[in-house]
């Protein structure tokens, strides 16, 4: 992203927007400026801003007469006044930080927006996880921390010598250049994004060492973690198998994300492909 | 749209907070899904959603990329529901977000009616949840548990910031924005709803819930007293 020097007028807006607090007032330019270590390219700033396109030279003419008379400008907060912002052409591997942080942009592995993830959502005609397995979303770097993706392949090496499987049909797994240890290519290792997701599946026996080994990893992070574990319902609905190990590992489980079983698959066979996770097979 | 599941609060702060969302798989149940999507959206204005998303184009309420300056003091906060089922051009999730469980249930119920063949999911408490799907007769299928935060825990901010910043899961609302938003409600600057419908736009996916947001602004206005 770039800030036009010639159009911003330092109202300071943007400056909150930022969700990793990338974009400061440069006292010695007196103008936004971007991080660019810090950004992650999410466009929440060029996305979630209202653009208006006054004449900068008049809008920063008011704002030096308030400021000399001490007058409160109360503008709206979540607009930018002379529509400052200007994508730039992003190369790689800069690249993929838009890809894991702006919410509109697809996944090329997945097709789908977000962190490209389906998990146990579309579980109802995927049969991705079934009774007796577990799926873990391990999600770095929310909320509003962002992480680095050497700390991503540090818990995913960790998992991978557990022998979990990666889910194939993830953003990260499709950046491994070794699946079955969790390696990432080295050229993105240094690249912050928003966040990301880590998809695994194992079997119920397992959840609680695959917890306490992420719990072990996390602490060597410099970023937050949270936490998802889908399972499939028995046929009255009920589960009661994972949420008892959850809660003796101490989790007081408030929210969840239910599939309610509508879906079918209604794809010519052709177009119905399966998808098996990759990595090994534990 | 894991960007619903980690929503910060217990399930009491969830009672004013239900997201149905429909979900295409790819190459399962996403060939001629758009009129479908399109469908579920519709289906949703008969029971007052809150808000409406489509996560390729947006929620009902937008961002402007021409804003007249003049509108700094006539905002619309209204929803623009057409226009996000007008939008709707692609495979994509859509979501519809009640403040009633109530109006939820219905909605899961006229879902099984309509039988539309997508995936849908409800995004609440665990027990908001089961009572939909109760109410509609409905076994659960599957289930995802948030565990919450953890990690470097310290480098997150206070219990209501994020309340108000984790309903875009995607990150979008930063935690300086909802921290502002705070403020200037304590400082009678904005009113709850105007500072809920600012942030509300940043949510690129629709599923913020301007009410719920609403609420937490008035109880954290409340809570200087």
């Amino acid at each position: 992203m770039y800030i036009n020097p010639n159009k911003c007028v330092a109202c300071g807006n943007c400056t909150y927007v930022c969700p990793m607090g990338a974009i400061y007032i440069d006292p010695s330019i007196n103008r936004a400026t971007i991080n660019l270590d810090e950004c992650v390219e999410c466009y929440a700033c060029y996305n979630g801003l209202s653009q208006e396109h006054l004449n900068p030279t008049f809008v920063r003419a008011l704002r030096r007469l308030f400021q000399i008379f001490r007058l409160r400008f109360d503008p709206e907060p979540d607009v930018c006044p002379t529509a400052a912002f200007e994508p730039d052409k992003l190369e790689w591997p800069r690249v993929v930080r838009r890809a894991f942080s702006d919410p509109r942009v697809p996944h090329e592995s997945t097709g789908v927006q977000g962190r490209g993830t389906e998990e146990v959502k579309t579980n109802d005609v995927t049969g991705r996880v079934k009774v007796g397995e577990v799926g873990f979303t391990v999600e770095f770097g929310r909320p509003g921390v962002g992480v680095r993706f050497w700390e991503i392949e540090r818990m995913a090496m960790a998992l991978a010598e557990m022998g979990v499987s990666f889910e194939q049909k993830n953003p990260i797994t499709s950046l491994m250049t070794d699946p079955a240890k969790g390696k990432l290519r080295d050229d993105i290792l240094q690249e912050k994004v928003l966040s990301a997701i880590l998809e695994i599946k194992t079997t119920v026996d397992r959840t609680e060492a695959i917890i306490q080994k992420i719990r072990e990893v996390e602490k060597t992070l410099d970023t937050v973690v949270a936490l998802g574990v889908g399972t499939r319902c028995d046929e009255h609905g009920e589960e009661n198998v994972v949420a008892p190990i959850l809660e003796k590992l101490g989790y007081q489980l408030h929210r969840a994300k239910t599939n309610v079983g509508l879906g079918r698959v209604t794809n010519q066979p052709a177009l119905a492909a399966s998808q098996e996770p990759v990595g090994a097979s534990k | 749209m894991t960007n619903t599941l980690h929503r910060y609060g217990d399930a009491e702060s969830f009672h004013d907070d239900f997201v149905v969302f429909a979900i295409p798989s790819r190459g399962k149940n996403d060939q001629g899904c758009v009129p479908k999507l399109k469908e579920f959206l519709r289906l949703a204005l008969r029971f007052h959603p809150v808000n409406l998303g489509d996560a390729s184009n947006g929620g009902a309420l937008r961002p402007s990329r021409n804003l007249n300056p003049t509108q700094h003091w006539l905002r619309n906060m209204t929803p623009d529901f057409e226009a996000v089922i007008n939008g709707v051009n692609t495979p994509t999730t859509v979501a519809a977000v009640f403040d009633k469980r109530t109006n939820a249930e219905e909605f899961v119920k006229a879902l099984k009616q309509a039988d539309l063949g997508l995936c849908i999911n409800v995004s609440t408490s665990i027990e908001g949840a089961e009572q939909c799907c109760m109410a509609a007769g409905i076994p659960r299928h599957s289930v995802g548990y948030s565990l919450g935060f953890q990690g470097k825990t310290e480098k997150l901010p206070n219990t209501q910031v994020l309340m108000l910043s984790t309903m875009c899961g995607h990150g979008m609302i930063s935690h300086s924005l909802a921290k502002k938003m705070i403020d200037w409600v304590k400082e009678g600057r904005r009113t709850p709803e105007q500072a809920a419908s600012y942030m509300t736009r940043f949510c690129s996916c629709g599923v913020y819930n301007p009410t719920r947001a609403a609420r937490i602004l008035r109880e954290a206005r409340g809570s200087m007293k």
